[in-house]
């Protein structure tokens, strides 16, 4: 292993221990205040990348989870140090709880050399397979089926106690791919959690042109799975609900489907003014910011004041201005440099380059 | 004691799983069943728990050996028809095909895919998908025409770090027969001069070798000697043995089952054109399958394929030029 990946390897070990989900959570007040930390920080992170999406300063896309932190970041924190977790493209404040560096998820939307995937992908499409986070490739679906596998193959190898998750939207659970996951993680008895972000829309299109059943937990029972519904933009709701999904994974009571209701704050990339939202569902209780309504919580519980939760937002402010100013300074890839082999065994390479 | 080219697929994954641990089958019907060609006959008793039938769910299927293959596994798909591989193939070639090259953690799947035609299969279970595969980035793309190279073949397959289409001739299950199985052999990424000549030169792969052989075989009679050479693997291709061929023959004929727009044969042909221009006495010439699917009624089957005869004709006219 060269130095630089060193370097990073335990960037990335170092995150897991002082934030990661290897840490007990011992009380639910700090397990609340711990994951409004992480969405905070998912938040200014994305307001961040978008803004720089506007500056001209990212190639490419940018996609953000306003909106969806409260479920993402539920997932993200109850999973463990060793669990596998594929994250879909809202789920920044997943990653980072689940132990994702600041520093990687910056690294790969300024397209950074140094970045996890050296800058050959962008934006969402980042992980380190090795470390039990996937990067997502673009067909939804796809990536449920990846962490099955994975499941099989640790227990091949006889580690059993490790939980998978993965995430999708209302239109990702239309694919082909989804289906054929699904049933298979139930003939397998996988320990698999899979996060459903009903988010009324797939891209441009309602659900009511995606799907005709009544709710997206009727798929579920389908498949012989167990379902849990949840309203995603109520943290402490998402945090219960979670909680119990992944113990039930990991006891050995087979895939678990957890669906949540909320509403997409945003465009499905930066790209996208979101104008065919209906303004209605906005009003509605789904369009309600989870930041806000986990905060109120944090009030009216009195796990934090207002002094408490401005420090959080100065500190994950910090964060990211210092997280981005580094990459700044870093390189990009360079083409002459590049290893223009596709595969591992080099000597197995096709001459025609 | 004789071996076919299907026992020589069994034999070959009998001992994968009995050398290497990391090794598991995943496929329909694969289990106590054996297998729908029977190529993992009894391997499910023999070796409990990793011989595994999968739903009927080619994306999954694939989606799933990836997965394990992150873990350290070396998975063995069985396609139950190359032809079903297009439910995977997103899988396939976007996922690990990209695994590598993306995160550095590298994908050793071996998907096999039992190809080609047979009297009476039809349009959905003859196709001959190597093609598409090797254009893909990030694919080995292997073509065994001879029980030797079924057996050793898949075995190096399986111990290939990457993901590795092998292309399984079902013709040659129970035509194709060798006295025992091989104890060496030629590395994956070699071509082999599957007969010598000095007029020209017929490069061909999987069943259409042995077609390729009886003309050789055909026009040695009429004092024309053919040089017959196995591609073996389409990605890599083995360009230098081509040339080489091509620079004794000056003649080339490139023979290939598949449909005929692009392809192993165009891509034999393009490379000796503009590499080795000045070798040809004569143009380049290919054969292929016709651009229709592939028909059912064996007179038309036989039609629609290259067979012996019609690559004899091929032959003759570019012997004239």
């Amino acid at each position: 292993m060269n130095a630089m990946a060193q370097t990073i390897e335990s960037t990335w070990q170092g995150v897991i221990l002082q934030d990661g989900p290897a840490e007990e959570v011992s009380s639910t007040r700090e397990q609340h205040l711990k994951a409004f930390r992480w969405m905070l920080l998912g938040r200014i992170l994305d307001e961040k990348f978008a803004s720089l999406y506007r500056g001209g300063k990212i190639h490419g896309g940018v996609f953000i989870g306003r909106g969806q932190e409260a479920l993402s970041v539920s997932i993200g924190q109850l999973l463990r140090k060793g669990d596998i977790f594929a994250p879909l493209i809202r789920d920044l404040a997943g990653r980072l709880a689940f132990g994702e560096p600041i520093l990687e998820a910056v690294r790969n939307y300024l397209g950074s050399a140094l970045g996890p995937m050296r800058a050959r992908d962008g934006n969402v499409h980042r992980g380190r397979p090795k470390q039990g986070l996937l990067p997502m490739i673009s067909h939804l679906g796809a990536m449920i089926s990846v962490v099955n596998g994975m499941l099989i193959g640790r227990r091949f190898k006889g580690q059993l106690g490790a939980v998978g998750a993965t995430c999708i939207g209302d239109g990702g659970t239309s694919t082909g791919a989804f289906h054929e996951a699904l049933n298979q993680a139930a003939v397998e008895k996988l320990p698999l959690v899979l996060v459903v972000a009903n988010n009324e829309y797939a891209y441009s299109t309602p659900t009511s042109r995606q799907f005709a059943c009544r709710s997206l937990l009727d798929k579920a029972v389908g498949y012989g799975v167990e379902s849990h519904g949840v309203d995603g933009t109520d943290l402490a709701a998402c945090l219960k609900v979670m909680a119990k999904a992944v113990q039930r994974a990991r006891q050995g009571f087979g895939p678990q489907m957890v669906v949540a209701r909320l509403l997409r704050l945003c465009g499905h990339g930066e790209h996208d003014d979101a104008s065919y939202i209906d303004p209605k569902l906005k009003q509605s209780p789904l369009g309600r910011d989870c930041i806000k309504v986990a905060e109120d919580y944090l009030l009216r519980q009195n796990w934090a004041d207002s002094a408490v939760i401005n420090g959080l937002r100065a500190e994950a402010v910090q964060k990211v201005e210092d997280a981005v100013a580094t990459v700044q300074r870093e390189p990009g890839p360079d083409p002459y440099k590049e290893d223009w082999c596709a595969l591992a065994s080099r000597h197995l390479s096709d001459g025609t380059v | 004691m004789s071996i076919t080219y299907l026992e020589a697929i069994r034999e070959a994954q009998a001992r994968a799983l009995a050398e290497d641990p990391r090794v598991f089958i995943y496929g329909q019907d694969v289990g106590a069943f054996g297998g729908a060609f029977k190529a993992t006959k009894k391997l499910a008793q023999e070796f409990p728990g990793r011989v595994v039938d999968a739903p009927i769910s080619e994306d999954a299927i694939l989606g799933a050996a990836i997965g394990a293959a992150i873990e350290g596994m070396r998975p063995i798909v069985e396609m139950q028809f190359a032809d079903f591989s297009t439910v995977a193939f997103n899988q396939i070639v976007n996922q690990a095909a990209t695994l590598h090259w993306r995160t550095q953690v590298p994908c050793p799947i071996t998907v096999r895919l039992p190809s080609g035609g047979t009297s009476g299969s039809g349009p959905f279970h003859s196709q001959s998908m190597e093609a598409i595969y090797a254009h893909y980035p990030g694919l080995i793309v292997l073509t065994p025409a001879t029980v030797d190279d079924a057996y050793s073949m898949l075995l190096e397959a399986v111990a290939i770090d990457d993901p590795v289409i092998f292309c399984e001739h079902k013709y040659l299950y129970y035509h194709l027969k060798a006295e025992r199985l091989p104890t060496e052999a030629m590395p994956v990424g070699k071509a082999r001069i599957a007969r010598e000549g000095r007029d020209l030169t017929i490069v061909a792969y999987s069943a259409m070798v042995h077609e390729a052989l009886e003309v050789a075989e055909e026009l040695n009679g009429e004092g024309t000697q053919v040089e017959v050479v196995d591609l073996r693997s389409v990605k890599p291709l083995d360009t230098d043995t081509v040339m080489a061929s091509v620079a004794r023959t000056g003649r080339l004929l490139c023979v290939g089952e598949a449909f005929p727009w692009g392809g192993v044969t165009a891509e034999v042909v393009a490379r000796v054109a503009s590499e080795g221009f000045d070798l040809l006495d004569a143009p380049p010439q290919r054969l292929n399958a016709k651009d229709t699917p592939i028909p059912y009624h064996p007179t038309l089957w036989a039609a629609h394929r290259p067979t012996a005869r019609s690559i004899a004709v091929a032959a003759r006219n570019l012997l004239r030029r």
